[in-house]
């Protein structure tokens, strides 16, 4: 009876979400383009798309000069990681959004992030005394390996204080991540207090977020991860709309309820964790997208997934053109943009419907 | 010759006097319409960027700063600096395509410019680089302006300035050597809370007292760390110094007597608070050995510490 009334909601819905996904695949398509060709530098259109169709064709004779190097080095993995980070952390706050059955579910609830962050900020602490050796040999490594490991080991020992005989509690994972999360804050804390003036900075600036560094290398460790995810998450939309009827009905309903926990925290564990040693602590996205998205075209993930998807993937690449371009040719943090450009909107959304917690 | 203007301007600066400064500045900037007329920028079709105050400070004390055209945020002195030049942001935070964007020929890098992935970037696309180490003693300084000369092609000049440079550091190093008792000394960073940050051992704070002929009593601690009140009181600093704030207020020493942690100490019974110039004080360039020379004058008032009589050299 729920569950047909779910189907007619869903059903209801599906065309206005469809024309969504088609709209806003177009808007994001457009976004990157202007992204690619806006930034410090001014290079005229027509050179960047020459550039660009010259790449493509394989053709080297036009690929001289300073301007190729921006589009081709700088500015398309820039880009690029920016839609894979955006949709990765939106994707992750989607699920975990579904996952918890609670809109203030984020992706740092699994540790992800905070174990991540506490990762990071032991490389650029405690890098310079223990790994003086290894650092030389991968001194760009070092960091975003570390960030993304320390991501996947605090999901993992969550994971395995939440599971008792072969089940998972998402409430005792909340909790448990609640306190991993305060206990990695207090270490990165202690990190901190450690640190010298330059550690200090350096982590102040990573834990606001940046897409400035983006390079191909960075982008093909990055990309193997979070477009299978990507590709992937479609598998869990079901699973997750039987989960909004609760865990007994959905498991009455022969969804793998354990199957679908199990994969969730895995895709959000990678995800995030490739996110964060990309590009720092993007903060926002994860939560705030998932919410937009709902709003718009309600709960069913068969449209919230691929839509927040492209929303994070909107929002971040947007917020990249406003870092690089508002004070340039310096740079800000993309944290910061993310968030001011990202509430407002939120907010003026969450005044215009009367119904705001009814997601 | 506008070398020589350059530097006459650039004495004037060198005492941290805010108010003189701005007019400084602005009396510089006046003079800005006679800069194409100016050989240092004629001469050569150089387009530096620099990240690193202290870089920029060299640079304009060489007179040389029309080769430059854009400057990271710390590039505060002369304070024209980020006013005629683009700010290409914070020296740790640089952009690649920002540098780039300025279309530069020399791009100077202090120690821990960063991050390491942008100057990757710069490297990748061919522009020159030229990194330069910082340093907290006076051989620190003076390889560093030496350095500096080097990388801009400018090796004489930049050869006379550290030669000076050295000679100022000797001349203070004789002042110095006529402190019988040595005071002891708490730079404070800030109060945040009632909770003092300060200049604990291997910090340019820990560098300019020990040059100004104090003792660091902070020296337990590394870098800038809080230190408790009650650490604050066993350590019964005989002066507390503080950055001059540019625009606030700052602390008074009524303000900064009064907290416990400090109500005991023997600065608090001389009300020995001393304010200077951030950046003097700290930036560790040519002017630093002025600045530990005013330090030192503050630190022991009552021995009437002689100017350098370097200092006055043009």
């Amino acid at each position: 009876m729920t569950s047909t009334a779910l189907t007619t909601l869903i059903a209801g819905r599906r065309r206005v979400g469809l024309l969504a996904v088609i709209g806003l695949s177009l808007a994001c398509l457009l976004l990157a383009i202007v992204a690619i060709g806006q930034g410090a530098i001014s290079i005229p259109p027509g050179r960047v798309a020459e550039i660009l169709m010259a790449r493509l064709t394989g053709d080297t004779t036009l690929l001289e000069g300073r301007d190729v190097l921006v589009v081709l080095n700088i500015r398309l993995p820039r880009v690029l990681l920016g839609l894979l980070v955006g949709a990765g952390l939106a994707v992750s706050g989607a699920l975990m959004q579904g996952l918890f059955r609670n809109p203030l579910a984020d992706p740092g609830l699994v540790g992800a992030s905070s174990g991540a962050a506490l990762a990071a900020a032991a490389t650029i602490v405690l890098g310079d005394r223990f790994l003086a050796g290894t650092m030389m040999k991968l001194p760009f490594a070092a960091l975003p390996m570390g960030a993304f490991c320390g991501g996947l080991v605090a999901t993992l020992a969550l994971y395995l204080i939440a599971t008792r005989g072969g089940r998972t509690s998402v409430a005792t994972m909340l909790l448990a991540g609640v306190a991993l999360g305060a206990l990695a804050s207090a270490l990165t804390g202690l990190l901190a207090f450690i640190s010298d003036d330059r550690q200090l900075r350096d982590l102040t600036f990573w834990s606001l977020g940046s897409l400035g560094g983006a390079s191909w290398t960075k982008l093909s460790a990055v990309a193997p991860i979070i477009l299978p995810m990507l590709l992937l998450m479609p598998l869990l939309a079901r699973g997750l709309n039987g989960l909004m009827l609760g865990e007994a009905e959905a498991y009455h309903l022969g969804i793998p309820v354990q199957r679908i926990k199990a994969l969730a925290i895995l895709f959000v564990a990678l995800a995030v964790g490739a996110s964060v040693a990309s590009a720092g602590l993007v903060g926002f996205v994860g939560i705030v997208v998932p919410h937009l998205i709902r709003l718009s075209v309600g709960p069913d993930h068969r449209l919230l997934l691929p839509l927040s998807a492209l929303g994070g993937a909107m929002l971040l690449v947007g917020a990249d053109i406003v870092a690089r371009l508002i004070v340039a040719p310096a740079e800000l943090p993309i944290g910061i943009v993310t968030a001011t450009i990202g509430a407002p909107f939120f907010l003026w959304l969450l005044l215009r419907r009367s119904s705001v917690l009814d997601v | 010759m506008s070398g020589s203007r350059d530097q006459t301007a650039y004495s004037g600066l060198m005492r941290p006097n805010r108010r003189e400064l701005t007019a400084t500045a602005l009396a510089l900037l006046g003079l800005g319409g006679l800069a194409p007329l100016a050989p240092a920028s004629a001469q050569t079709s150089e387009r530096i960027v620099v990240a690193g105050g202290v870089i920029t400070e060299v640079i304009y004390a060489l007179g040389l700063q029309g080769r430059v055209v854009g400057v990271d945020s710390t590039s505060q002195f002369p304070a024209d600096a980020l006013k005629d030049k683009a700010n290409i942001g914070y020296v740790r935070a640089l952009s690649a395509e920002g540098v780039l964007s300025l279309k530069p020929t020399l791009v100077m890098l202090i120690d821990g410019a960063g991050p390491p992935d942008a100057v990757s970037l710069l490297n990748e696309s061919g522009v020159k680089l030229a990194r330069i180490s910082d340093g907290l003693t006076p051989d620190g300084v003076v390889t560093k302006i030496a350095a500096i000369g080097a990388a801009i092609g400018a090796a004489a000049p930049a050869e006379r300035l550290a030669a000076q440079t050295r000679a100022r550091f000797d001349e203070l190093a004789a002042l110095r050597s006529g402190i019988t008792k040595k005071r002891r000394v708490l730079f404070v960073l800030s109060l945040q809370n009632g909770r003092a940050l300060v200049g604990g051992r291997n910090s340019s704070a820990d560098g300019i007292i020990a040059l100004a002929g104090g003792i660091n009593v902070a020296d337990a601690i590394e870098g800038y760390k809080p230190m408790t009140d009650e650490a604050i009181a066993a350590a019964a600093p005989e002066m507390v110094l503080m950055m001059r704030n540019s625009s606030a207020h700052n602390t008074t020493p009524e303000e900064l007597f009064a907290m416990p942690s400090f109500s005991q100490t023997p600065a608090a019974n001389g009300r020995r608070l001393v304010h200077m110039d951030g950046l003097y004080l700290l930036g560790f360039g040519p002017r630093t050995p002025m600045a530990a020379r005013d330090l030192m004058a503050a630190i022991y008032p009552e021995a009437a510490i002689p100017a350098l009589k370097t200092a006055a050299a043009p």
